[in-house]
């Protein structure tokens, strides 16, 4: 898809919702940057993905991250027999499992079932953690759904909710 | 309660009963759970992994989950014992063969069973006849529930509950459907399934499910995403989407057989029937085989001199580690088969 402004290729694309209307737009990072005053925020700069990728398939990750303090486990070990050590684990190896849980479970990258009433360990409020996972259902919903008005709306409340915990 | 008191007849699963139950055998769910403070099973000493099984059967049994739980200690159990609890879907056969510290505790006739040191610290189960799987997950939630109320479970907000292996991770809940499909065999059918079961990212396996033929026409269905939708979402995808289609196929299979292929089908049947009532030694693999295509032939009613019961128990009691607690005394090779094929010809008499 090329731009609407100029002949580069559209990188950007934008969905407004004004007075009911939706209107679209398909615009090259540049005139995206000129006319909204856009500015694309890359959530991985394209070097550390390479680097990633490089590391994943060379079996180096390991010095990348270490040993998990609690259990001595390295993330040679996980792949070796797929299993962690001990449940501090998903925090210390976060980055280098979340390509892995994406990949298992659809995309899939937050809990949105069943808490426990009582739980050890941590202090976020149960309340409020079942509070964001409806939220964030609700989200799913309004994106499917194409209502994207409520979809802003709800985003706000996730990222309110989230800031307070 | 006694481990004895199981061998003589079919659990609550195989029982034939339970809606849908002339092609979906058995529902089952089950919850992986961890004890925050405690490393995964990998990292576990021997005096950890002791002291966790420790603190988990006091746990079970301290509160009351059912009126009579049996609870077995596995790292001395025999091995006959062992594989008993594995032919009746109690444990896995990972479970059976590990080391150390573990056991099992079985309620409500049958229908849940916790498995302690498993993969993970608590692997809890519940099994019902036929396709009843709201019901599995209100009693497994409760279960959960009160075992909550004395351990804390290892939880973050992120990932939900976590699991030794991060496939588990967020509900740690495995939904599994066995069903029984011998139409779809004989029809050279069954990839449908396999299709089906692979849209909806679900895995299909045998009988003991992972790495298990599908002997005697049972395939097991089970979901493989466990992060990012909630318990009430998975389910209904198998009760309103998954299993119903699957049904549906057999369904109009086993309508194809009796309209296109009457004899065909009788001479499968009937056949099968003839083996079972006469052969004298009996392989466990032929005798599912032929079990299923007779239990095929009841529920369309070609065979009318059987009951569906009898036939259901028979796939459970002719496994090895049942034939051998039955008849009271170890058996190998020629002797087992024989014994085998002598107890079906005495439960399948024509009186």
């Amino acid at each position: 898809m090329k731009c609407e402004k100029c002949n580069r290729l559209a990188t950007v694309h934008l969905t407004e919702i004004r007075g009911g209307k939706k209107i679209e737009k398909h615009l090259c990072e540049e005139c995206a940057a000129q006319l909204e005053g856009f500015a694309p925020k890359s959530h991985t700069p394209i070097n550390e993905l390479l680097t990633n990728f490089v590391l994943a398939h060379s079996g180096m990750a390991k010095e990348q991250t270490g040993s998990c303090p609690q259990c001595q486990m390295s993330w040679s070990d996980f792949r070796q027999t797929g299993l962690l050590g001990c449940e501090h684990d998903y925090e210390f190896f976060d980055k280098d499992l979340s390509p892995l849980l994406h990949r298992a479970h659809e995309g899939g990258t937050h809990h949105v079932g069943k808490v426990p009433t009582r739980r050890g360990g941590t202090s976020v409020p149960v309340k409020r953690l079942v509070d964001v996972n409806r939220l964030r259902k609700e989200l799913n919903r309004a994106v499917e759904a194409e209502d994207y008005e409520k979809a802003a709306k709800l985003r706000d409340q996730i990222r309110n909710a989230e800031t307070q915990v | 309660m006694k481990l004895s008191d199981l061998t003589s007849q079919a659990g609550e699963w195989l029982r034939g009963s339970g809606p849908m139950s002339e092609i979906v055998i058995s529902s089952r769910i089950r919850l992986a759970r961890n004890v925050s403070g405690y490393p995964f099973l990998m990292r576990c000493s021997r005096s950890k992994r002791q002291e966790l099984e420790e603190k988990i059967r006091e746990t079970i049994l301290g509160s009351q989950l059912s009126p009579k739980t049996l609870y077995v200690d596995l790292e001395s159990a025999p091995e006959i014992d062992r594989l008993l609890l594995v032919e009746r879907h109690l444990i896995s056969r990972p479970h059976k063969d590990a080391q150390g510290a573990r056991g099992v505790a079985v309620g409500e006739n049958e229908t849940l069973a916790i498995m302690v040191n498993e993969e993970d610290h608590l692997r809890i189960q519940v099994l019902r006849s036929g396709l009843q799987l709201e019901e599995a997950w209100e009693q497994i939630n409760a279960v959960d529930d009160q075992l909550e109320a004395s351990l804390d479970f290892a939880f973050n907000a992120r990932f939900g509950y976590l699991t030794a292996c991060p496939t588990n991770v967020g509900t740690g809940l495995r939904v599994s459907v066995m069903l029984h499909l011998p139409a779809l065999r004989l029809t050279s059918e069954i990839e449908k399934v396999f299709r089906a079961a692979k849209e909806m990212r679900l895995a299909v396996r045998g009988l003991y499910g992972e790495g298990t033929e599908a002997t005697g026409d049972f395939y097991q269905i089970s979901n493989q995403t466990t992060l990012g939708k909630s318990e009430e979402e998975i389910i209904g995808d198998f009760k309103h989407v998954v299993i119903p289609k699957i049904i549906d196929y057999e369904h109009n299979a086993r309508k194809a057989l009796l309209s296109e292929r009457p004899v065909a089908l009788d001479d499968k049947v009937f056949r099968a029937l003839g083996l079972l009532r006469s052969a004298r030694l009996m392989e466990t693999e032929e005798t599912l085989t032929a079990l299923s295509h007779v239990r095929l032939g009841v529920n369309l009613k070609r065979v009318k001199d059987l009951d569906i019961n009898k036939v259901n128990e028979l796939f459970l009691l002719t496994q090895e580690a049942h034939l051998q607690k039955i008849l009271g005394k170890k058996l190998e090779g020629d002797a087992r088969r024989a014994a085998r094929a002598e107890f079906i010809r005495q439960r399948l008499c024509v009186e």
